[in-house]
């Protein structure tokens, strides 16, 4: 996959792409949502709802997403 | 064939008395070969005692995060570095839930709420969200509050909550073990209010979190003691930052196995699958599990982790020839 550069950190796990490795992060986030904005690594707050899903940084904004 | 199996043939399946403790546990430890005979046996049992349909639900999470509570396995804790924020859902945002729940046909909406029991605003909240899910939206309306004062309980009632869920979580030797902030019998206080309240009680609650197979028994037999219209059975899945967030996820038989034992020790209620299949079980375990003893799902999402798409488990149960539970049956 290739990520864009504002995608720096993981939303699983929050910390920086580059360094270490994601894959049981990206395997995890098929089941939730992101918890870390990609660009800032700040919390986001995230609502799930039966069909979907939001979540937002306060610095970055909204992502949305659906069931898997 | 093995002996469990024919005795649970008799006492369950033809004369709908569910085992006792010491059985369930032998149940437990058949061996992988016996597996197939066991959840046939399941299947057949909640046919004869359920019948064919299978009920669906949704849930929402109407409070998240920050709970002063310390379940050993919940993200939401406010106790543990969990990733996951405290926040609030509005009426407006609660009610399109309920709508795009009952779109998928469920005949349940859950609303949730992580908290040792509902204070003043908590309360406020629920009471505005059901008055205006009764007004827009056709669907039954569950609760899962936290603890209970007889008070709440009958302001519940009388608000039109037609099932609350409270879940005992643990087999009673081990609660200490997965909680230690309130006890296993404040949690059985709620749930016996609950139930003679005459709303429905919903119980249940996870394996999978270290505990032995004699617990896993144990937990099976004090549900059925209990004996609540549904439970909801989750296998826990390891979430970061938890006590139990480097336990490692429950082996697909195992959990099958639970699910069939489960339902051995209670013919007739209403055996829901709840968290963590996806992960115990994947893709094939959807159908495994409904051909094993579960006659319940949750579509769509869970409280802060995702589920299927509402559409594959629905197409599955047509597949399966099983219909879904209608509403008018419900009520
Ligand atoms: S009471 Fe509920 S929300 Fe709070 S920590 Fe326990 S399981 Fe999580
Ligand atoms: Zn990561
Ligand atoms: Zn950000």
């Amino acid at each position: 996959m290739t990520r864009t550069p504002s995608e720096r950190f993981c939303g699983h796990c929050g910390q920086d792409r580059a360094v270490g490795h994601h894959d049981r992060c990206d395997r995890a986030a098929l089941l939730e949502p992101p918890r870390h904005c990609a660009a800032c690594r700040r919390r986001m707050v995230v609502q799930v709802t039966p069909t979907g899903w939001t979540a937002r940084c306060s610095r970055h904004g909204e992502v949305t997403g659906e069931p898997v | 064939m093995s002996h469990i199996i024919e005795v649970a043939r008799q006492q369950v399946l033809e004369e709908g008395r569910g085992l006792t403790e010491e059985q369930l546990l032998e149940v437990l430890r058949l061996p992988d070969e016996s597996l197939e005979e066991l959840l046939a046996l399941a299947h057949q049992v909640r046919v004869t005692w359920c019948g064919e349909e299978v009920e669906v639900e949704g849930i929402i999470s109407l409070k998240t995060g920050g709970c002063p509570e310390d379940c050993h396995f919940c993200s939401q804790s406010g106790q543990f570095t969990s990733p996951v924020r405290s926040v609030w859902l509005n009426i407006p945002e609660l009610v399109e839930a309920a709508k795009e729940t009952a779109r998928t046909g469920a005949t349940e909406f859950c609303i949730v709420a992580a908290v040792r029991g509902p204070d003043e605003r908590l309360m406020t909240q629920v009471r505005a969200g059901i008055k205006a899910i009764h007004a827009e939206v056709d669907i039954n309306i569950a609760c899962s509050l936290g603890m209970l004062t007889q008070e709440q309980v009958d302001e519940l009632k009388g608000m039109g909550v037609h099932r609350y869920n409270h879940n005992l979580e643990a087999a009673r030797s081990y609660f200490k073990d997965v909680v230690t902030t309130h006890s296993y019998e404040e949690r059985w206080a709620t749930c016996d209010m609950v139930k003679k309240s005459g709303m429905e009680l919903c119980c249940g609650g996870l394996v999978g979190m270290g505990e032995t197979l004699e617990q896993r028994a144990e937990l099976a037999a004090q549900l059925a003691e209990l004996d609540p219209h549904e439970v909801p059975l989750n296998f826990l899945n390891p979430r970061p930052g938890t006590p139990f967030g480097d336990l490692e996820v429950m082996d697909g038989r195992d959990a099958l196995r639970t699910i069939a034992t489960f339902r051995l020790a209670m013919p007739r209620t209403i055996l829901r699958y709840a968290g963590g299949r996806e992960l115990t079980l994947g893709d094939l375990g959807a159908r495994d599990g409904l051909m094993g003893g579960i006659n319940a799902v949750i579509v769509g999402n869970y409280l802060t982790t995702l589920g299927r798409k509402p559409e594959e488990d629905l197409d599955l149960l047509n597949e399966l020839k099983m219909p879904v539970r209608e509403l008018q049956k419900t009520l």
